[in-house]
């Protein structure tokens, strides 16, 4: 028999994330056809090398082979992406949360180009044949983890791929669901037996099952062939101790087997009791009924797959979180969230490495002895003791951050030991680690149990780790299957290891016969010829996807609708030019006709509201100081006798500065009111020759806007600011988010193109935006009482030009950030400053020079606010205002163009 | 004891923390110095750089000179224009004020016939319409009298008028700019700083860490308050003493303790505001989206834009339960017109009561937001 070609070739490959590396002048040849299984602990680069092979990552050095092409050749990977499938590792990382079943699989339907008769029937087959069938329109968020992974295989296997690629698919998931996805994927290779399948496993014994191994580790390969072979020549019994001794010698470990001793009960009232725990989350119940009693000195153990409810257990027994019904007691005392006595004497562990990152392992360590109160004599020898125990001390002084995993897990640890509680709980400490490190925290363990007599309470979902246990409890969808020392538990299954124990009491549990669930097989698909998606189809793929996202997410719909209504009201009624009841107060130390007239031209206008009269200048000054004028006018003694001598008589006005564009507004006012007297003045002297008609009048005509109410132009100015603000920031977030979830592995690994993808992102802002357009336009002319006096439809399809533009700013601000923060404030702070400076927002745009000019010319809301003013309160027409619509079309190009040149098309 | 060590350890981790992230740390140092420069100087309202047209029909001497009485910085060198050219200059934005001459401008008034200059105002742009306006008026008026009174002696001035502004004797916006700056600043970050850091413990599992200990929510939330005020605090004081006393020149009329004093008890709102936050929002996506919509009404409200006088009357009233708005009103108050503590007290115990009420609706919530977010 001659070997068929490999269907890939890696060939010295390096791979590096900033200074590190991943992977080291790798070489491998994988053959096709065959169930492939990558294994090797956690952070080996085994992700990396699949992200390569897959063609989501950018290949840095070497060659990489793949269907008889290299993936570093764009066409060649473009042309055999739609015959690969890639499924991420995470539970349903590549799905989305928000979406159900169907859809899920539908969206990767569309992307492949499929019409809609043959996705139906191609999804009904998947459906059917995984077990999904009778749930089809259950949001994939609220799916078990096996479940997840089903529907990751569904979107994966919709396009009938020639190379499948699983990372870690089984990771987290309940050993039954995991017995029936090794089983779907047999059926499925039964199948189509030319496909290849490449899965990357941190189970050995599952990986024990497969065609063909690599053993990888940091970086690199250390064996190839099947397992069989890996054994043989390692001489080894199980796949497990073969892989130990294919390490450096350096990496291997130093002490032989973990031996623990017998645990001898204790005699005492139990340390942990549980009775009837239940928790609900609204309608759903994540624990139900759960009972145990543990002894002190005892190691229980929590088996069961994520989310069945291990760690709800865990925080109702801290106090973390309260229980629905039930109760706990610690040492016989009452659980709940006050009881700092209690806490002094258990110490926690949780799922994930939870200390702080950017302190020192030394800052940790004192920084929980400190909030223990351990005095500081005690606490610089226990810390002593626990670094040279747990040996940290070669990591003192290095940030956590930087730790390796099994040193981190061992600081956790450390932490949680310091005060020598008489418990531990410890929920997965080991997820993660490499064997070895995790035979070396074992000791540590069977230390504190054995010797100190500490009790520890562990939860797991490795069964080798559940072998070491005194006691176990098996946990499935909330509830207790079974508890009792592991050999007792596999006595009472006949059978001889833990896992099928497990499964058995699974089955039981749910009547489910573990061989049925993926017994209908997977027909032969029919042949289709894989035609080409068009453009559009694909866009249309990612905007249905999107839109039905925002739709579901009621966060980010309150923001896109509410948003805009809030900001409308708060900028429209704050920003106000208009002055009015300017509080004054008199000072008139003459108290003549004459003053009393002066007077009066501010006691009669709207603009003044008078305040009771000052009785002296201390008076004024501190009535001013309050803040209970801002004006005071102090007319001088004499004042009429000296007017009608003609000896021009001063007054004095004193206005409240600390808000300088206010006074100076007050200060005109106190100018125009004082030449109203001025004039009437002059006139009666005169007596009948009126020498100020020969005067000129200087007539002011303030066109657009004749009241001169500042809402007239405010209003239209606030919907060019929030349609570049809240399009911007929600588009820039809805492809952030992709990347932060992983999901945009989608776009990394299927034939979309970087414009299909991002335009299709871009549609659902583009709608959103438009109907908030006609909001803001009806809060404009309703609430604010601002009509449209020129062409509606004109503005309109300005509208539409400019939130086209606005949100591909948010695409481009979308592909320099990283996190969804950073996009919302970058976003906000990219837009803000040219729309609020440089647009004519406050200062038109006539009166800009230099680089604020150019700036202003550059920004679209410079061509949207002349529009939207012209056509609410200028009265422009159609033909004034295109000359805006064309401006801002030229926008749309140059954007998309921007962002389409900087989205990166595969993974650093 | 227990607790005040508890505190006091915990917010030296917060410190700790904090200065191991070099972005933000960065971000704060710009945000009160040169972020505070540029605002303070930058805007203003005051009529600056306008744009004039003149429309000339009478081409006399009088005329020519009234033009000329336009120039930098206040108004732009103004444009010439053709009678039929006005309304498009206005409706496309060339120009913000057009001054017409009638023909036979300068005759007339010297015969004594009435005649009447026309001052177009683009009324759209407000900030400077209305001042600008009346600058050309004034302009106009002197120009025109200055003219006359050589032939009339009628029309001097039967009285004199002196404005004096109080407190801020020139007009110099930037001595407010300056400070509503500062006080915005302090908003933003203080709500960002603590909020954020609240919401990454959450997410990183630190949180949770520190509930399974002998510690209490209010110890953790205390932490954080004095943690973080201190920073700001300290980043506004250099601002106060740097930039507005030592750049912008502004004279401290007030006592500076009793600043101090009020913007503490205004960053014992901004933390408790940010926990408040950061126990409401379930992800940090979530909270950005929050602060974007609030600190844009606690800016904009806060009559360190517009006016608070300006405001509607019902939306005063609204407005009083804005911390930001007592805050504009004490700092002015202190800081411009000298007030002293009895004055300021009701504004200091409406900050401090509405950050009470935040402060105490967060710890409640505390452990339930932990229990949600997993």
């Amino acid at each position: 028999m001659t070997a068929p070609l490999p269907v890939a070739t890696v060939t010295g490959v390096t791979h590096r994330f900033r200074d590190v590396a991943a992977l080291h002048d790798l070489s491998v040849e994988i053959p096709a056809g065959k169930m492939v299984g990558l294994i090797g602990p956690d952070g080996v680069g085994k992700s990396t090398l699949l992200g390569l092979i897959a063609g989501a990552k950018r290949i840095q050095s070497g060659k990489v082979m793949v269907l008889g092409g290299t993936m570093s050749d764009l066409r060649h990977r473009d042309a055999v992406c739609p015959r690969i499938a890639f499924m991420p590792q995470g539970l349903g990382k590549n799905l989305s949360m928000e979406l159900s079943v169907f859809e899920n699989i539908d969206f990767f339907a569309r992307l492949f180009g499929q019409r809609a008769a043959e996705r139906h029937a191609r999804i009904a087959r998947l459906l059917e044949a995984t077990g999904l069938a009778p749930f089809p329109d259950r949001p994939a968020g609220k799916l078990s983890g096996g479940m997840k992974q089903k529907v990751g295989l569904c979107t994966a296997l919709v396009h009938d791929p020639d190379l499948l690629i699983l990372d870690e698919p089984t990771t987290g998931v309940d050993p039954l669901s995991r017995q029936q996805f090794w089983m779907l994927i047999d059926d499925i290779r039964r199948d189509r037996p030319g496909m290849s399948v490449v899965v990357a496993t941190a189970y050995m014994d599952e990986a024990a099952r497969f065609d063909w191994l690599m053993a990888m580790d940091r970086g690199r390969i250390l064996a190839t062939g099947t397992p069989a072979d890996l054994m043989k020549r390692a001489g080894a019994r199980s796949l497990e101790e073969a892989f130990v001794s294919l390490l450096p010698a350096e990496e291997r470990g130093t002490g032989g087997p973990l031996v623990i001793p017998p645990h001898k009960p204790s005699g005492e009232p139990p340390a942990i009791v549980a009775r009837h725990l239940t928790r609900r989350f609204g309608s759903f119940t994540a624990v139900s009924d759960v009972s145990f009693e543990i002894d002190r000195g005892e190691i229980f153990g929590f088996l069961g797959s994520n989310g069945c409810g291990k760690s709800t257990t865990m925080k109702m027994l801290t106090g973390l979180l309260p229980a629905s019904e039930g109760e706990a007691f610690l040492f016989g005392e009452r659980v709940d969230g006050d009881g700092t006595d209690t806490r002094r004497r258990v110490g926690y562990m949780s799922q994930a490495f939870s200390l702080y990152t950017e302190l020192t392992v030394r800052q940790n360590l004192w920084l929980h002895a400190q909030l223990f109160h351990l005095p500081d004599d005690t606490a610089r020898r226990r810390i002593d003791d626990l670094v040279a125990r747990f040996g940290l001390a070669p990591h003192l002084d290095d940030l956590a951050d930087v730790l390796p995993l099994g040193v981190r897990q061992r600081l956790s640890l450390a932490v949680a030991v310091i005060h020598e509680p008489d418990m531990l709980i410890l929920d997965e400490p080991t997820s993660g680690v490499d064997p070895i490190a995790r035979d070396e925290f074992w000791e540590l363990l069977v230390d504190l149990s054995r010797r100190q007599q500490v009790t520890i309470f562990i939860s797991t979902h490795f069964m080798n780790e559940a072998l070491r246990c005194d006691r176990i409890s098996l946990m499935h969808a909330g509830t207790v299957l079974a508890c009792d020392t592991p050999a007792a538990l596999m006595r009472a299954r006949h059978v001889d290891d833990l896992e099928h124990a497990f499964i058995g009491y699974i089955a039981d549990a749910t009547n489910d016969i573990a061989a049925t669930a993926a017994r209908a097989a997977v027909e032969a698909s029919p042949p289709t010829p894989p035609h080409p998606a068009p453009r559009l189809a694909r866009t249309l793929a990612y905007a249905h996807r999107e839109a039905l996202e925002i739709l579901r997410d009621p966060v980010r719909l309150a923001f896109a609708f509410g948003g805009s209504i809030l900001l409308m009201l708060v900028f429209g009624f704050g920003i106000t030019m208009d002055v009015e009841n300017i509080r004054y107060a008199e000072l008139d130390q003459d108290r003549s006709p004459a003053s009393r007239g002066y007077l009066a031209s501010f006691s009669g206008s709207r603009s003044f509201q008078r305040e009771p009269e000052l009785d002296g200048i201390t008076d004024l000054h501190r009535r001013m100081r309050r803040n209970d004028i801002s004006l005071a006018i102090e007319i001088p003694d004499q004042f009429g006798r000296q007017l009608t001598k003609g000896s021009a008589p001063e007054v004095a006005a004193l206005v409240d500065g600390a808000n300088p564009f206010r006074a100076e507004t007050i200060a005109q006012y106190v100018q125009g009111a004082t030449g109203v007297f001025f004039q009437e003045q002059v006139r009666s002297m005169s007596r009948g020759t009126d020498p100020t008609s020969s005067l000129a009048t200087i007539e002011p005509r303030f066109l657009y806007n004749p009241s001169f109410e500042s809402v007239y132009a405010i209003a239209p100015s606030i919907p060019p600011l929030l349609l570049v603000l809240l399009p911007a920031i929600l588009t820039a977030v809805s492809v952030v988010r992709e990347k932060e979830l992983g999901s945009i592995i989608n776009f990394y690994v299927t034939p979309t193109t970087r414009l299909e993808f991002l335009v299709g992102k871009q549609i659902p802002s583009i709608v959103i935006a438009m109907i908030n357009f006609m909001l803001l336009t009806l809060i404009a002319t309703t609430v604010f009482g601002v009509p449209v006096k020129g062409s509606g439809p004109m503005l309109t399809a300005c509208a539409l030009l400019y939130v086209t533009a606005t949100t591909a700013v948010g695409l481009v601000v979308a592909s320099f950030t990283r996190s969804q923060v950073a996009a919302v404030f970058a976003t906000a702070i990219i837009t803000m400053l040219p729309t609020t400076q440089f647009s004519g927002l406050l200062q038109p745009v006539s009166t800009l020079e230099g680089n604020a000019r150019i700036v202003g010319t550059l920004w679209p809301t410079t061509y949207f606010m002349h529009a939207s003013v012209g056509a609410f309160t200028k009265g422009l027409g159609a033909d004034l205002l295109l000359p805006d619509a064309i401006a801002l079309a030229a926008f749309i190009p140059v954007l998309i163009g921007a962002a389409v040149l900087l989205l990166r098309r595969q993974e650093a | 004891m227990g607790t005040l060590s508890n505190i006091f350890w915990l917010g030296i981790k917060e410190l700790r923390s904090l200065r191991s992230d070099v972005v933000l740390v960065a971000l704060v140092a710009y945000a009160f110095t040169l972020s505070i420069y540029t605002q303070a100087k930058g805007t203003s309202s005051e009529v600056n750089n306008a744009s004039i047209a003149f429309v000339d029909e009478d081409q006399s001497q009088l005329s020519l000179h009234l033009a000329s009485c336009f120039y930098p910085p206040r108004f732009k060198q103004p444009i010439r224009l053709q009678a039929g050219e006005v309304d498009q200059a206005l409706d496309e934005g060339r120009t913000m004020f057009v001054v017409v001459i009638p023909p036979r401008f300068e005759a007339d008034l010297r015969a004594g016939r009435r005649t009447e200059i026309q001052v177009n105002i683009d009324a759209t742009a407000m900030y400077q319409a209305s001042n600008g306006a009346t600058y050309i008026q004034r302009i106009l008026t002197d120009e025109m009298n200055r003219y006359l009174q050589r032939s009339d002696a009628r029309l001097r001035s039967p009285m004199g008028l002196v404005i004096r502004k109080a407190f801020n004797p020139n007009g110099d916006t930037s001595w407010f700019n300056g400070i509503v700056a500062i006080i915005n600043q302090i908003t933003l970050l203080t709500v960002i700083l603590t909020g954020a850091a609240l919401i990454r413990e959450r997410e990183h599992g630190t949180l949770e860490h520190l509930m399974v200990m002998p510690l209490t929510a209010f110890e953790i939330a205390m932490a954080k308050v004095w943690a973080n005020a201190l920073v700001i605090l300290s980043a506004a004081l250099v601002s106060l003493f740097v930039v507005v006393i030592g750049a912008l020149h502004v004279p401290i009329a007030g006592s500076i303790p009793l600043f101090v004093a009020g913007t503490t008890v205004y960053l014992f709102f901004a933390t408790a505001l940010g926990i408040f936050l950061g126990t409401v929002a379930r992800t940090m996506a979530q909270f950005a989206l929050l602060i974007i919509l609030l600190i844009f009404t606690l800016q904009m409200l806060s009559g360190g834009s517009t006016p608070v006088e300006s405001q509607p009357e019902w939306l005063q009233w609204l407005t009083l339960t804005l911390p930001s708005r007592h805050f504009v009103a004490f700092a002015q108050a202190i800081i411009f017109r000298g007030a002293g503590f009895d004055i300021v007290w009701p504004q200091f115990a409406a900050v401090a009561g509405i950050g009470l009420a935040f402060f105490v609706y967060s710890i409640r919530r505390f452990r339930a937001s932990i229990a949600e977010s997993r």
